[in-house]
This record gives C-alpha cells, structure tokens and sequence, in this order.
C-alpha cells in the first residue's frame, strides 16, 4: 500500500480506529473489552540512557569480575524473607485468565532461574504450586478461591489494592473463560461474566489495612512477606502509607501493566507511567528511611536488560515480568498468523486475551488450544529470556562498574527527552538540568 | 481448660498456643477489643473470649470453635472454611465476609455488609442486619431472624438468603424466591443448630434473578 | 486515614477526670495514626465579653510576651495568658473578628488553632503518646474532647495538617475518611470568603460546615447538607460548645463505634479505645447508622 491519494486528509482525533471504535460501540451497546496494557506511545526507559565507563570510572570485566544480581525480599518483618538469585519476578496473573500449562510453564521457568511466581485473582493451582519453587500468593477484593492452606504453602503474600492496567478497578473474566475448573475455584456458576469488587470486603483504608496484615501475619505465624500491590496513580502517597500500614515488600505496577480483561479506556486513561511512579516511589521511601528497607518491585512494561538495568539505577529493588512472559511463551508469535487472522487480529496486535481463544494456547480455557503450549517447552523459553534479562542486565551494569546490580544509581543515568527528564527527575543528556527543579 | 490472661500475654502468643495445639479448650481473658483473635485454627479446639473481640476474630477459621461472649468487631469468622464460630454480643461490619463454609451465629445483631462475598458459609444472625448485606454473595446461606438494611443482595450470585423481618429495599439483581419444602427443612435443621428462637415459616427466601450473569445493554443502569 | 475519639460528661463529678479517661482513648488510637494527634478539650468559660483562643508557635522559646502586650494594649484590657508547650492559651477581651484580625496583624507567624466560649484545641506533630505527654492531657478537666490520631494520606505530616479543625466559635471536626472532591469545594468556599491554610481534606470539610453555619443551618441541617455535597468516605466527629455530634457517609466503610452509659457517651474508631472507660462493661455499645446525624448537648 502507498498511503492514501493526495487530497484525502485524516483526522488525528477521529482516525481510523477511533471511527471503528465509535461505531462498534453503536452496534453492540457495550464497551470494548481487552486485555494487554496501555498501548499509545508514553515516557519510559527507552527516553533514558545509561552513562557507561570511560575515564572516570572503570568498568569491570565479564565473567572473570563477578556482578551479582540475588535480591532478597521481606527483610522488615518477617522471619523468612524470599532470597531470588536474580532481581526479575514473574508478575500475578490468574488461573482462569491463563490456561493451567502456562502457569505451569511460568512455575517452570522461574524455578530454573531461582525467582518467583504470583498467583491471580482466581487463587492457587496445584500445577503453579508444585511447579514454582517460590510462589507468591495473591490477596485480592475478590477473594476467588482463597483459603488458609494456600496461604499458609506460599512463600510471599500480597495484598493487591489495584493494578496499573486499572487503579481502581476489580478484576474481569468473561463467560467463554469460566470454564468448569475455573468456576469451581472461584465459586462462580460456569459460563457467566464475572463481576468483580473493586474494594476489598473487609477494609478500606491503610489504617484498616494494617489490621488486615495483622491479621494476615497473625495466621501464618509472621514466617511470610506481606507485599501491597498498587498501581500507578497517587504514587508519593500511596508508598508511605503502604509503609505506615506495615507492608514488607511495595509492588508497583505502571499503567503499561497488562491485564487479562477490562475496558479499554480504563487501560489507556487511568494511571500513570512506569516512569514517574518509579521516581515517586523511590522518593517516598528515602524521605521515611525505608528505600532498601522495606523492598519495591516495579512492573509495567519490563522487555529488555536494559529496562531492568534502568528501573534498578532509579532505585528499584527488582522488577516484574506479565506481557513480556507471555511474550517469551509465544504470546503473539508470528507462526500463529494464519489462526490470529481467523479470529479477526494479527501477530504483533493480538491483545484480546479476554475472549479466550488464544492460538498460542496462553490466555484461554480451551483444551485444544491449551493444548498448543506445553509446559515443559514454555519454562525453558521463559528460563531462556529470564538468563538473557539477566545476562544484559548484568553486562549493562559491569560497563557502569558495579559488582552488584544494586549498586547502580540514579547518577547513572541521562534523559533524551524533557519528559523523561522531569518524571525520573534524571538530568537532560549532556546537561545538568532537570525541568521543574 | 487453659486460660490466657491478655492482661499479661499477646496475642501472638494466643495464636501461637492455639496453632500448636491439636484439641482442647481455652479462656481467652481480657480481650478488651484485641485483633485477629484466634485467627487462622486449623484443629478442633474450642477458643472462648470472655469479652469483646476486635477485628476478624476467627479470622479464617477452619475445624475449630470459638465462641465470643461479649461483641465482635469489622470481619468476623472472615474466610471461615469450617468449623463453628458464635457471638453472643453484636458483630460489626463484613461478619462472615468470603467465608467458604462452616456456621456462624450471630445472636445479636450484625452490622453493614454481612456476609458480603460470601462463598458457602451458613450465617445465621438473630437479630438484624444492616445495609449491603449479602453483597455479591457467591454461595452458602443467610438467614436473618430480625430485619435487614438497604440493598440487600446487592449483585447476588448463587448465596440463598431467608429473612424474617422487613427488608429495608432490595440491591441489584436481588428478588423474593419461592419458598419450598426443601428450604423450609433446611431452615428448620439450620435454626435448630444456632438455637434460634424462630419458626421456618416465617421467613421468606431471597435469591439472584440472574438478570446480570451475562450483560446485557438494557441492564446497564444496575451497574 | 486515622482515628478519632470523642468524650461526653453526662455526670459532673468527672469532670475533674475528664483528661485521665480521654488519653488512653487517644493513646490507644495509635496504629491508626503514627503521624499526629490533636484534641480539643472543652472546659471553663471565657470571662464575659472575653473569648479564649488557642495559638501555636513551632519554637518553644517564642516570647509570647509581646503579643500578649499588643493584645493589651489595642484591646485596653487585661489578657490572660497560659502557655502550654507549643501553644499558648488566652483569653481576650474581643469579639471573634477582631481577635482574628489582631492576630494576623500583630503575629502573622502564630497558628490560631481555635476561638471560642470554651474550646481549647492543641495539636502536634508525633504519636498519641507523645502528644498526650507534651500537653499533660491526662491532668486536664472539663465537659467534652474530641481527638484524633493521623496517618497523613494526601497531604504533608505537620502540625498544621492535623486535626482537629476549628471552623468557627467553639466549633471543630475530626475526620476518619478520605474526601474525592474537596480540591473544588475548597475553591468555592474560598470564594464565600473562607480560609484555608492546608491542602487537607479535612479543612475543607471544616470550612464547608463553617459556610453552612453561616448561612443560618443549624448543625444538624450543614451536616445532612454535607451528605449531599461532600463526596467520599468519612466518619465525622464534630465538637460544639455544649456538646458533640457523630456521622457517617451513606456508604460507612470507615468504623465508628458508640457507649452509652448514665456517666457518659463516649464514640472511638475501634472498641479498643473504649475498652477502658469506668463502668464499660455494662455500657450500650452500638454503632452509628450510614447518613444519620447523632447529637448530644449539654444545653
């Protein structure tokens, strides 16, 4: 295709996909549901460069010159913290959202290179258990499937009050996906469009909520981590009183965090980016000396060493892989094209995860497309992609001379852009100056 | 019987006591509104509270008995699994929230959102409950011997609930149901169990109209 | 998010314990809130035709002296003059409008924390324990106190920041809760010619109520008023001269509980706070109803 004739102009406000949008909502009377996260063009990493070794410093060699990467989570509280060789989790997504051998293949592949897991909104599977060697138990409004014996054969809990894809939201499964196992874990008649609360039933509030983890710790005896889940918004705010309340580990996902299913606007108009809150967070725990202290994760749009890399010199104690996991188990593969052009979408566009008919067989219910991934396979392509994060993660952080990946800083970097350089309040490349400051 | 003094020990040391043990009973003294009292049992022990308790005694409850003698605060016998937790005082806000089965009684009254989410739990409350009650209520049962508050069963699934008294306004998707044989049987045994003072036939049945199982543009305004 | 506590004398013989009972409410509020704490006792008038007034200066050295001179000298009266850690309590030969005008003339560094008959609010930064010590809350007497606990949500840890707000004479609130429109409300009461001082929620619930009162409403009608108009999640606690006043938003996801005895009404967060009270045993425990307004009044 060359483009279109001379003469024909289209509306930057009303393209071609708002056009579609608009006149899909008038023939079906419901909003568009999809899964991924926010997918417009926003300030994140890639507008951050890393200052490498020259003179001044010194970097150190490959191999020979160890650069260490185990993370060790849950330090304030509890008496057995979470010790991960590398600083990349594999972020909370459902059973229910996810076939059973992707959780399996996730379990897999995190076990093989010493990191966690996290259950979803729909609780625990035997599969994800028995596969994972450190698994993450998600405390959720919904409260699907939640029981005292997965609580107490979890090694992390954490207590979810929103996610980036939808701060503020509750959780979404659609009927297609409510097949009987799922129905059954989640107390739910099969077949039926989940609604979900989007507060939790018993506290609403950080002073409440620090009953709730006294409750929580009180249960499990204090052995485990308590994580508070947020999603990006009022991030500065949300960070100390996650503190106050009493969390162990802060998660922060931004607002380019996927999601299994939720509306499309709340997607990509609610919450900000990876960025900012990144810089919000760090900033919080500093001023309430709590920054190593009380350990943040960061998740929303990880794909590369270098993102780890960046989001650990802004102060990040690890980061979390969702989209970009599926990705590694084939989540959009070019080799499904033909099956993704049936279902009306295209390799490099699939994001509707909430209808549940997944070619690469990841975020559906269907036996014959569940099948399509086999677990074993898919744990070694995510164990692959998580030595490679880690393998570029570490290579970045030898050239800026650090022998822990924790030891790079926020000094270690530049901005390209105005915007980044005011949200990571990183100075403009090649300048000292920081807009706003 | 052992006896726990919270005027000397922790709670943490309650808990832990209760989490070793296999059977047997124990005093609670002194509660004086303390959290997360007798949380996560998960052995046929019997706990009694000689006061008040704070929030989400029997909090996860499983196999266990615990019995409060004065007043119970926000989420009690929250997520309960099993087991038999009553209250001989009121019970505060989210009473029985998500439980998944077990009975809890309740022999005052409960306040808003009793029940909320609950997944197969019996609640039995003699007296009234307030507003939100039964909120997204999955599965289990809730009888009400007094009267309950606004927008009872609010965006219900499968939970059944019986009420006596006046029910201030219905929620969302929530309707009067038949009463059948079946249900008046199981009223009978249930109430029997609690020791409520109240006959099968006087309550009516309340349930899901299932208008909102699949959405539907005509029943947008109900979300 | 926070706690609050309020204490009601039915019975005059404890008055003189008023302070011993209220503190370990207080104190017991402190997981709730780490941050700070305030209170306002209510106790003895104000001579006739003066107004007592409760002002704060951060630096414990602040020579109170001069103002209280100036104060003197414009009023031509004698004022008296207590001070009290951070704060200092006087009592002036005034009229709210010209003690408050005075005031920003003559020491515009000072906070005025509250004017009234008989109110007295003092606040700080710290836990409840420590507040409750600077101030010698356990020796102080009277009628009624309201107190609150914070943990600061959206805005910053600082004495200003810290409840509870005085609104107008002998008026102040606490507030357990978190506003979502106060940003505009705050906008359009500064219009109506209403201060704030802070980015706190609760201030402008404050002022909201002072607005109100202002227009003519009694307490009861502002506060059905701020159903309608206040949007959010709070459980207020509302001091007046002669008593105290509780609600809860339509919604009540924040706790509130009551005791009722032939001694006193006393209302906390959390039973906790309560445990304590002579004779709670046999009190009537009960928590207040969503968009109901509840009043006592020693009038």
């Amino acid at each position: 295709m060359n483009g279109p004739k001379p003469g024909l102009r289209e509306s930057a406000l009303f393209d071609r996909n708002v056009i579609h949008e608009i006149q899909r909502a008038a023939e079906t009377g419901i909003y568009d549901i999809r899964g991924w996260g926010a997918k417009r063009a926003l300030p994140h990493f890639d507008d951050l460069v890393l200052l490498g070794a020259s003179m001044s410093r010194y970097p150190l060699e490959g191999y020979r010159e160890k650069c260490t990467t185990n993370v060790t989570l849950g330090t304030r509280f509890a008496t057995k913290p979470l010790e991960l060789k590398i600083p990349i989790t594999i972020a909370g997504m459902s059973f229910g959202a996810l076939s059973a051998n992707a959780k399996e293949a996730l379990g897999r592949g995190a076990t093989e290179m010493g990191t966690s897991t996290t259950t979803g909104d729909g609780g625990m599977t035997p599969e994800e258990r028995g596969h994972s060697q450190l698994l993450v138990y998600q405390y959720l409004p919904s409260r699907y499937g939640m029981n005292p014996d997965d609580l107490r054969k979890a090694d992390a809990i954490e207590i979810v009050l929103g996610q980036g894809a939808k701060p503020g939201g509750g959780g979404m499964l659609l009927g297609q996906k409510i097949s009987d196992r799922v129905a059954g874990m989640r107390t739910l008649p099969k077949g039926i469009d989940q609604r979900s609360a989007c507060r939790h039933p018993d506290w609403t509030g950080p002073d409440d909520l620090a009953i709730k983890i006294e409750e929580l710790r009180e249960i499990t005896d204090w052995e485990k981590p308590i994580y508070i889940k947020i999603g990006a918004s009022r991030t500065y705010y949300d960070v100390k009183l996650a503190v106050k309340a009493g969390a162990d580990v802060i998660v922060l996902d931004g607002m380019q965090g996927g999601t299994g299913a939720t509306q499309d606007v709340f997607i990509e108009h609610v919450g900000i980016p990876t960025l900012p809150a990144l810089r919000q967070a760090v900033e919080a725990l500093q001023e309430m000396d709590m920054h190593r202290k009380v350990q943040l994760i960061v998740s929303g749009g990880i794909r590369s060493g270098a993102d780890v890399a960046k989001a650990l010199a802004m102060g990040a104690d690890a980061v979390s892989i969702g989209t970009a996991a599926l990705i590694a188990l084939g989540c959009n593969s070019p080799k499904y094209q033909a099956d993704y052009e049936k279902i009306g979408s295209a390799a490099g566009f699939f994001d509707d995860y909430q209808d549940g008919r997944d070619p690469a067989g990841i975020s559906t219910q269907d036996p014959e497309l569940s099948a399509r991934l086999d677990p074993i396979a898919g744990g070694r392509k995510l164990a692959n992609y998580l030595r490679v994060l880690t393998l570029e993660t570490q290579t970045l952080a030898r050239a800026c001379g650090k022998s822990h990946v924790h030891n790079l800083e926020p000094e270690d970097l530049a901005a390209l852009t105005i915007e980044a350089a005011a949200m990571a309040k990183i100075p403009l490349a090649g300048t000292s100056w920081i807009p706003g400051m | 019987m052992n006896v726990v003094d919270l005027g000397a020990a922790t709670v943490r040391e309650l808990n832990a006591a209760l989490h070793a043990a296999e059977d047997g009973t124990w005093r609670v003294l002194n509660s004086r509104g303390a959290h997360a009292l007798a949380v996560g049992l998960n052995a046929p022990v019997r706990v009694e509270i000689a006061g008040h308790a704070g929030y989400y005694c029997a909090g996860m409850n499983q196999l266990a008995t615990v019995m409060i003698e004065g007043n119970a605060g926000t989420g009690l016998a929250e997520n309960m699994m099993s087991g038999l937790v009553r209250v001989k005082g009121n019970a505060s806000q989210s009473a029985g929230a998500t439980a998944h089965g077990g009975l809890l009684v309740i022999d005052g009254d409960a306040s808003a959102r009793c029940g909320i989410s609950m997944k197969g739990i019996d609640i039995v409350v003699k007296g009234s409950v307030g507003h939100l009650s039964a909120f997204m209520g999955q599965a289990g049962n809730l009888v009400v011997c007094g009267d309950a508050g606004d927008a009872l069963g609010d965006s219900i699934y499968e939970a059944r609930l019986f009420v006596r008294g006046k029910v201030a306004s219905l929620g969302a998707d929530c309707v009067e149901k038949e009463m059948r044989p079946e249900h008046l049987a199981w009223l009978a045994e249930t109430l029997e169990k609690a020791e409520a003072d109240a006959q099968p036939e006087e309550f009516r049945r309340y349930g899901s109209a299932r208008n909102l199982y699949q959405f539907k543009i005509d029943h947008a305004s109900s979300y | 998010m926070c706690g609050i506590v309020g204490l009601f004398l039915k019975n005059a013989d404890y008055e003189q314990e008023l302070g011993r009972l209220f503190a370990p409410m207080l104190e017991t509020m402190c997981g709730r809130g780490p941050d700070s704490a305030g209170f306002a006792v209510y106790n003895e008038s104000a001579p006739d035709g003066a107004i007592k007034v409760s002002l704060q200066h951060p630096d414990m050295t602040y020579d109170w002296a001069v103002l209280v001179a100036a104060l003197e000298s414009r009023f031509g009266a004698p004022v008296a003059f207590s001070q009290n850690s951070t704060h200092a309590l006087l009592a002036v030969p005034a009229d709210e409008a010209a003690l408050r005008f005075a005031l920003a003339e003559l020491a515009p560094e000072v906070t005025t924390m509250s004017v009234g008959r008989r109110i007295q609010i003092m606040k700080e930064t710290g836990t409840p324990q420590e507040v409750v010590a600077r101030f010698g809350v356990r020796e102080m007497t009277g009628t009624h106190a309201i107190g609150h606990t914070r943990m600061a949500t959206e805005s910053a840890v600082s004495t200003a920041g810290s409840h509870p707000f005085s609104t107008g004479m002998d008026l102040c609130l606490v507030h357990n809760g978190s506003l979502s429109n106060h940003n505009r409300l705050r906008m359009n009461l500064r219009r109506e010619g209403i201060e704030f001082r802070t980015e706190n929620d609760t201030e402008v619930a404050a002022g909201y109520l002072t607005w109100r009162l202002r227009q003519g409403l009694g307490l009861q009608q502002a506060l059905e008023a701020g159903l309608k108009d206040l949007d959010g999640f709070y459980t207020f606690a509302v001091g007046t001269a002669e008593g105290f006043a509780v609600l809860r938003d339509p919604i009540a996801c924040k706790p509130a509980v009551m005791a009722e005895t032939d001694d006193y009404v006393a209302m906390a967060s959390e039973y906790r706070s309560l445990a304590g009270l002579p004779g709670i045993e046999s009190a009537r425990l009960w928590e207040p109803e969503p968009g109901v307004v509840y009043s006592w009044s020693h009038a």
